[in-house]
């Protein structure tokens, strides 16, 4: 009788979560689709069979040359994610085993950065931007994109560290280990699932980035983002176009989440079930 | 050879690689269809001029707004060429933000251009940018719904024939709306349309001395026009609905009428992408009797940024993206239809344009109609018919279309929507130091 309800529970659990799966993918899936439609299909309202025709494939690469911002995105996302985790390693490495009484507070300075609009300071960095020469640059836009981003990669990274017993540093330490063999040798290894959980959330929320890329770039340095942006348009109908820009745009991204899926979980939840 | 003389040599010739080497000028532009197709016609500048290269930047339009504001306001210099619209060109060449285009070269013609669009991007008789295609906005009906209504369209209709055909037309099982407006808020978008028909109700955004004029019965009359009609002959979630989504709907036969650009002539009566294309009519923005009619007047021009290092450059291709050689490159290469329209007289007099594009007669008095100058029936401050050419009005524009998008949604009255908007546009001008 148990074994018949929990049966019955996991269906149900079963079949909401892939109803809440298809809710969330949807959106997704429908530009997928509608990439696949022609022009006067995608404005023929809600359609989940399309044609198949390619054509805004071939449109989207005719009128822009798709190769030249995904390697910019490639660039940008995995640069900056090295960048950040160079830094963020020994910072959170120091605040969780070295805390002082001032920690907490560093910390929290940090992440309220992240609450900050980013408008609010476009100006300034514009300037900067332009005084030093980095406007429209790979090098400029992958310092943004890592302090953007290392704020959330120290957080995470501070709570998979602080989940690593202090003993096991210590016996290491008695054992003779530098301070850098220490955090080479015995605390990355231990912490290898968080920190490729938090590479891998990094590189996503890099791709994905698009006030600052959008507007610190013009044609050299301009990623996956400025290519959709350039397919919405005030007066012209390219819903399909913009589809299959977008489809393109989000592909590799979503290709490496997928089979990265197994990392990405077992980091997110390192240290939630004790 | 000694190492001197090596040495000057290789000097003399990186010197030259250096001169030889092509400009490249980087173009600022937005996704409108006659902006793609000049992106695949440009082999033809580049052949005729082979020391410069093209690089474009393609963004949604207020994106692009905000970053070529902020390019140029920084002197940042990432830009050779901008296309801007009528809005910013005289706030911009007033801030000395756009070089004067004196250099367009001897055939280019600027006596072609048409007064009323060429008067809106000239300041002190220097032009500032160059139009690449114009626009004013009309009505477009479908011809057998009007006839099956048992009405005829003026060539000049009243608001009082358009309500009247719109609820006759209207047969909401068949999926058919009276009429299609734009509803979405945005100083480009509901208010765009609904500033211009302000105008033919004798309405104004301020008075002679930048009062505000929303308490006024003129505006009253105007939205309470508009709410009503759009909630009798309208589409269900109208006030989300900007020009793309009226076009679909138009272009789907969902729509009896459909005021708006008259760009989009080309789109609702082309067949590969209108259901309707054989069907449709075209008729001037309409009127109250009080001598304005509500159509606008708007140009995408190419305008040439005063922080560039290649003005030169830049000229020349803005001659060429403007010139009549462009108009009959396309026309040669894509058809007579497809020519950007509403920016030279030449256009309109070719007999095969007028025979290929059945819209250009209405487009061409709709644009002769607008003045930006007295867009309205009262005397005005400003310049603009749909807009008014302030930096504040992106702002204030967009604040007040909300109010009205929120009214036609029903969420609330026209009466407070009015005297919000009366009470935000003070408080705005006040600040602004407009009024004392």
């Amino acid at each position: 009788m148990a074994r018949a309800v929990s049966t019955r529970r996991t269906a149900v659990f079963t079949i909401a979560a892939w109803i809440i799966a298809l809710v969330i993918f949807f959106p997704i899936l429908y530009t997928i689709i509608t990439s696949f439609k022609s022009e006067t299909e995608a404005i023929q309202g809600f359609n989940l069979i399309p044609s198949g025709t390619v054509e805004s494939y071939v449109a989207v690469q005719s009128q822009s040359n798709y190769f030249k911002p995904f390697m910019n995105s490639v660039i940008l996302s995995v640069g900056s994610t090295i960048l950040a985790l160079l830094i963020a390693v020994p910072s959170a490495w120091s605040m969780a085993f070295s805390p002082t009484n001032k920690t907490k507070d560093i910390l929290m300075w940090m992440l309220s950065t992240k609450m900050m609009p980013a408008v609010a300071v476009l100006v300034p960095i514009y300037l900067l931007f332009r005084d030093f020469g980095l406007l429209d640059s790979r090098i400029g836009l992958t310092a943004m994109l890592t302090m953007i981003n290392l704020p959330i990669v120290i957080w995470m990274l501070y709570t998979y560290f602080r989940e690593i017993p202090g003993e096991i540093l210590e016996a290491a330490r008695m054992d003779g280990a530098s301070l850098w063999g220490e955090i080479i040798y015995v605390l990355t290894p231990m912490a290898v699932p968080g920190i490729a959980s938090t590479m891998l959330l990094n590189i996503i929320l890099a791709w994905n980035e698009a006030f600052w890329t959008i507007r610190l770039t013009t044609t050299d340095a301009a990623p996956l983002t400025a290519f959709i942006a350039s397919f919405s348009s005030p007066q012209g109908l390219f819903w399909a176009k913009l589809s299959a820009a977008s489809t393109l745009a989000i592909a590799p991204i979503l290709i490496m989440g997928w089979f990265s899926q197994k990392q990405l979980v077992r980091g997110l939840t390192f240290g939630a079930v004790k | 050879m000694n190492l001197k003389t090596f040495l000057l040599g290789t000097c003399s010739a990186v010197v030259i690689a250096g001169l030889a080497q092509a400009e490249t000028l980087t173009i600022a532009t937005v996704n409108n269809g006659d902006m793609v197709r000049m992106q695949t016609l440009t082999d033809d500048f580049t052949k005729a001029n082979p020391d410069i290269q093209l690089e474009w930047v393609t963004l949604e339009e207020n994106v692009l707004r905000e970053r070529v504001t902020t390019d140029i306001a920084t002197k940042g210099g990432q830009y050779d060429v901008l296309t801007i619209g009528t809005y910013e060109v005289p706030i911009w060449a007033k801030q000395g933000w756009l070089l004067p285009l004196d250099n367009l070269g001897a055939d280019y013609d600027v006596d072609d251009l048409l007064p009323a669009i060429r008067s809106g991007l000239t300041m002190d008789n220097k032009l500032y940018a160059a139009p690449f295609y114009g626009e004013s906005s009309m009505v477009m009906y479908r011809k057998d719904l009007m006839e099956k209504a048992g009405l005829t369209m003026p060539d000049a209709p009243t608001w009082e024939f358009i309500g009247d055909a719109a609820r006759k037309m209207t047969d909401r099982a068949a999926g058919i709306n009276g009429i299609c407006l734009r509803g979405k808020a945005g100083w480009g978008e509901n208010m765009a349309f609904l500033t211009a028909t302000s105008n033919a109700f004798g309405a104004r955004w301020f008075d002679e001395n930048w009062k505000p004029q929303f308490d006024q019965p003129e505006w009253k009359n105007t939205l309470d026009m508009y709410v009503k009609l759009m909630n009798d002959a309208g589409p269900q979630g109208a006030s989300s609905n900007g020009f793309n989504e009226n076009l679909a709907l138009f272009q789907q036969g969902k729509c009896g009428m459909w005021i708006d650009a008259t760009v989009a002539a080309s789109f609702v009566t082309n067949p590969k992408d209108s259901t309707v294309a054989d069907k449709v009519g075209f008729a001037l923005a309409p009127d109250t009797g009080l001598g304005k009619r509500g159509n606008w007047l708007w140009a995408w021009s190419l305008g040439v940024p005063a922080g560039t290092q290649k003005a030169e450059a830049a000229q020349k291709f803005v001659s060429w993206a403007t010139s009549k050689h462009y108009a009959d490159l396309v026309a040669e290469k894509e058809g007579w239809a497809n020519v950007p329209p509403g920016t030279r007289s030449s256009l309109y007099a070719n007999p095969e344009y007028q025979k290929a594009a059945p819209f250009a007669k209405m487009t061409l008095e709709s644009i002769n109609a607008a003045d930006p100058t007295k867009p309205t029936v009262k005397p005005v401050p400003y310049v603009g018919v749909q807009f008014v050419a302030i930096p504040e009005f992106q702002g204030l524009g967009t604040t007040v279309g909300q109010l009205f998008s929120a009214a036609l949604a029903g969420q609330m009255t026209v009466d407070d929507a009015l005297a919000q908007a009366q009470q935000v546009t003070t408080r705005e001008m006040t600040r602004g130091g407009y009024i004392k």
